[in-house]
């Protein structure tokens, strides 16, 4: 086992493109539950709905990279009218039910035999990036970076793109949350009666919140089928959403930048524990109860336990606030 | 203390430094490959060995490989380009054939593969008579073994024969068997929401725990199943001790009492796991199903005793206790998974069964069992909550907590009973959908959006609701299927439950309040 290629592989893992992708997933479920108080546990549906968007535009009916990002996006519109409608007017809990039962339906849908000539199937789409990599401004073949650190040039324009994303998406939330609009969607997650009696529309406006921070979930979705250049549905199982989670809680909900800098530790973290574990088990043999699969269910359930403490002990994150952070559902 | 630390950390970090590593992870060594991995149509699980895949540029042979004993296969390559791959028919088991998609068309492939990429193609196989096992001759049970392979993440659907009507009435039997499992997972995630306030994410993998528990004591109990029987009985002692003693003990004997149960499950556990597979015991499914629901309640209790109460204490809102429990559902699950493997299996014994027939409706015995098992224990139920103390209380605390709090009610006492009730409720319906279905993993995650539906549909936090709402959606849900595909039927369940939000958001039997 060699600790310094383990350390360098998650560093590298923290500025890499998954880390991009997630981070511009939490920041749209920041808008939800770190400024709005929505209890999204379905982001991944949004992210479903992008890719697929694209990659249905692209492989299928052949039409240019661009208007497959608008499909992808007009699909989370959709989508988020759709879960909005019924259950924005109701307590925040029909909404989580909600939400994580959509985004599952959806993924089974997408996997179904009669929707396979769309989506095939269990087998995705491939061959979705041709336009993508042909704006490549990078050598594809060369790598980029310094020491253990390095990324081909496929990677770093699949980077350079996303992480520019995450800064305009950022920026776009901090323009936001400082208008006037951003201090009633503030106002709505700390009492949402207090805000009606103002006469403002508090549906409304959790209407917004919705569909904004599905948008920025399906442009993740978006990026991650130009990342792969291929997906399958069974990438976006719930597992995602809850990785998610982890990342705004980790960074801070609420926080601007609380979803990027989450997103890298996370990614850190992640890589290191699974470096460290295949490390201790596959070549030293300290762990000869564990199989090969058993790794990845470790990391969930390491995903899952970071979770429940972080909730518990340390609810803003890393950069938030606490007071902001004791919400309750009302 | 401080630096002996330090150094004791210094040499570990040193040795495992010192110890040469593979040089770099597989990701890291550049170059283009294409791999892949061949999978049995019959079981999704398994690989097909020995297949031969060859890789062309243009004319001349690059590389070739054969798939391995899991069906992987890699093969090398110059560099970025364009390939044709071509599977070896001739290689490829009889039984099968290669699938056509659009990428592999007659066992070719041309695959573009950019620079610095190991680019995935995936070969499928198919049965030649377009996925579909050889049927059973007899009137065995068609419905289990028809389409397993080829929708692997569906509930099965049994295959209706004949007239409309006679369709009509056979799904109905399987909805309302569905319905019934459903309702009877589906109570505890109703009481805990009434007494609690709180959606159990984690009910859904408390199913799955019934399940696999069941299913490891009736085919078999090793070292595995030995040393969680040590640690639940551990547990279980440890919340019997608080519940029977909390009145005649004093606090720090009490402490005292429950840690050393807990740790004696623990001691106990270890000893077990080391002895392994030479304890071994095996006992008939309903002794199994019985275990299960034991340590079901066991589950519930003590999650609410060691997890759920200290957080109500420490006055931790809603929201957060939605992420905790979403959280306990990923450790749950995953620890299920380490602990049990992700293989597909069933109860044995109940496979094949003769079917029995009554006017248009035929099912193995085993259905009609799990159907009788349910009514009964759903009518035991609702007997417990509207005869005796205990459930007066339950319903009293569910309908309003403060009030039963102030009316002489032990609160936490009945929240801890619901936990427990709910608990041992979810690792039956895990057994009886088991029994029905395929018991795996992810079963219990699947049945959860249902269970969601059903709670909603009658109402939240009422348990006759659960069980009326249960039925419901088992019948909506498995009649769909008359018009629609099957894979539909979890959408249709889900459309139910938004529709009931729009038009009745309290649900069927709940009481009409502001919701929003």
């Amino acid at each position: 086992m060699d600790i310094i290629s383990i350390l360098a592989e998650s560093v590298r893992s923290a500025f890499g493109p998954i880390a991009a992708i997630y981070a511009l997933a939490a920041i749209g479920l920041n808008l939800h539950f770190g400024y709005t108080g929505l209890l999204n546990f379905g982001q991944v549906g949004f992210m479903l709905v992008g890719a697929y968007g694209v990659g249905i535009s692209v492989s299928v009916f052949e039409l240019p990279l661009i208007v497959g990002f608008g499909v992808g996006l007009l699909c989370a519109l959709v989508l988020a009218l759709l879960l909005g409608i019924p259950t924005l007017r109701l307590r925040a809990d029909y909404l989580s039910i909600t939400t994580i039962a959509a985004a599952e339906v959806i993924r089974l849908i997408y996997r179904a035999g009669f929707a396979e000539p769309l989506t095939g199937g269990v087998y995705g789409l491939q061959n979705l990036a041709g336009d993508f990599r042909v704006w490549n401004p990078f050598d594809a073949g060369a790598r980029y970076g310094f020491g253990d650190i390095t990324y081909t040039g496929a990677q770093m324009w699949t980077m350079t793109v996303t992480w520019s994303l995450v800064v305009l998406m950022a920026g776009l939330t901090w323009l936001l949350i400082h208008s006037p609009w951003g201090r009633v969607i503030k106002g709505v997650r700390e009492d949402e009666d207090a805000v009606r009696s103002l006469g403002k529309n508090v549906f409304t406006y959790k209407m917004q919140a919705l569909v904004l921070g599905g948008l920025i979930g399906a442009l993740a979705g978006c990026m991650m089928a130009m990342h792969q250049a291929s997906i399958q549905p069974d990438q976006f199982k719930p597992q995602v959403t809850f990785f998610l989670w982890v990342i705004l809680l980790l960074g801070g909900a609420g926080r601007v930048l609380g979803p990027i800098l989450g997103s890298m530790l996370f990614w850190f973290l992640m890589n290191f524990t699974d470096g460290l574990l295949k490390g201790l088990g596959q070549d030293l043999g300290l762990l000869p109860f564990l199989n090969g699969p058993d790794y990845g269910a470790i990391q969930l359930a390491f995903a899952g336990l970071m979770l429940v403490v972080l909730i518990v002990f340390r609810p803003q994150g890393l950069i938030g606030d606490r007071k902001e952070m004791l919400i309750n559902v009302k | 203390m401080r630096t002996r630390l330090v150094t004791v950390l210094l040499a570990l970090i040193t040795a495992i430094l010192v110890i040469p590593g593979p040089a770099a992870t597989a990701d890291e060594q550049g170059g283009e490959t294409l791999h892949g991995q061949i999978r049995n149509p019959d079981d999704r699980d398994q690989g097909v060995e020995g297949i031969s895949i060859q890789v062309f540029d243009g004319e001349d042979e690059i590389g070739a490989a054969d798939t391995d004993s899991d069906g992987n296969w890699e093969v090398g390559l110059p560099g970025p380009g364009t390939y044709r791959v071509v599977v070896d028919q001739e290689s490829v088991p009889s039984t099968f054939a290669v699938r056509e998609t659009s990428l592999v068309s007659d066992g070719e492939a041309e695959v573009e593969v950019p620079a610095g990429e190991q680019r995935v193609l995936i070969v499928a196989l198919e049965r030649p008579d377009g996925g579909e096992a050889e049927e059973p001759a007899s009137p065995t049970d068609e419905g289990a073994e028809s389409d397993g392979a080829a929708e692997e993440e569906d509930t099965v659907v049994p295959a209706a024969r004949g007239s409309f009507g006679d369709r009509f009435v056979q799904l109905a039997a399987a909805g309302l068997l569905f319905g019934l499992v459903i309702a009877v997972s589906a109570i505890g995630l109703s009481l805990i929401f009434g007494t609690t306030k709180m959606i159990n994410f984690a009910h859904g993998d408390m199913v799955t725990f019934g399940a696999m528990v069941a299913l490891v004591f009736s085919s078999g109990a090793v070292g595995l199943g030995n040393s969680l029987l040590a640690i639940f009985a551990g547990l279980g002692g440890a919340v019997l001790i608080g519940v029977l003693l909390e009145q005649r003990l004093g606090r720090t004997a009490l402490i005292v009492a429950q840690w050393s149960s807990i740790f004696a499950g623990i001691v106990l556990a270890t000893v077990l796991g080391v002895l392994g597979d030479s304890v071994g015991w095996k006992v008939p499914l309903w002794i199994a199903a019985g275990i299960a629901v034991v340590m079901g309640a066991v589950l519930g209790a003590s999650m609410e005793r060691y997890i759920w109460r200290p957080l109500r204490k420490r006055n931790v809102a809603l929201i957060q206790l939605f992420i905790v429990s979403i959280g306990l559902a990923l450790i749950l699950r995953h620890m299920v998974l380490v602990m049990f493997g992700a293989g597909r299996s069933r109860y044995s014994g109940f496979q094949i069964q003769e079917l029995v027939r009554l006017g248009p409706i035929s099912m193995p015995p085993r259905d009609l069992v799990v159907m009788a098992v349910a009514i009964v224990v759903l009518v035991a139920v609702a007997c417990l909550l509207q005869f005796t103390r205990i459930g007066k209380a339950m319903r009293a605390v569910s309908d309003n907590r403060d009030l039963a709090e102030s009316s002489g009610i032990d609160v936490d006492r009945v929240t801890l009973y619901v936990w427990g009730l709910g608990g041992g409720l979810a690792a039956l319906g895990g057994v009886l959908y088991g029994l029905n279905q395929v018991v795996e993993y992810e079963m219990g995650f699947r049945l959860l959006l249902l269970m969601f539906a059903a709670v909603i549909l009658g109402g939240l936090g009422t348990a006759y609701g659960a069980m009326v709402g249960g039925i419901a959606v088992g019948l909506v849900a498995m009649l769909s299927t008359l018009w629609f595909p099957s894979q539909l039927m979890q959408a249709w369940a889900l459309a139910l439950m938004i529709l009931m939000l729009l038009i009745r958001p309290q649900g069927l039997l709940g009481r009409a309040e502001r919701v929003g």
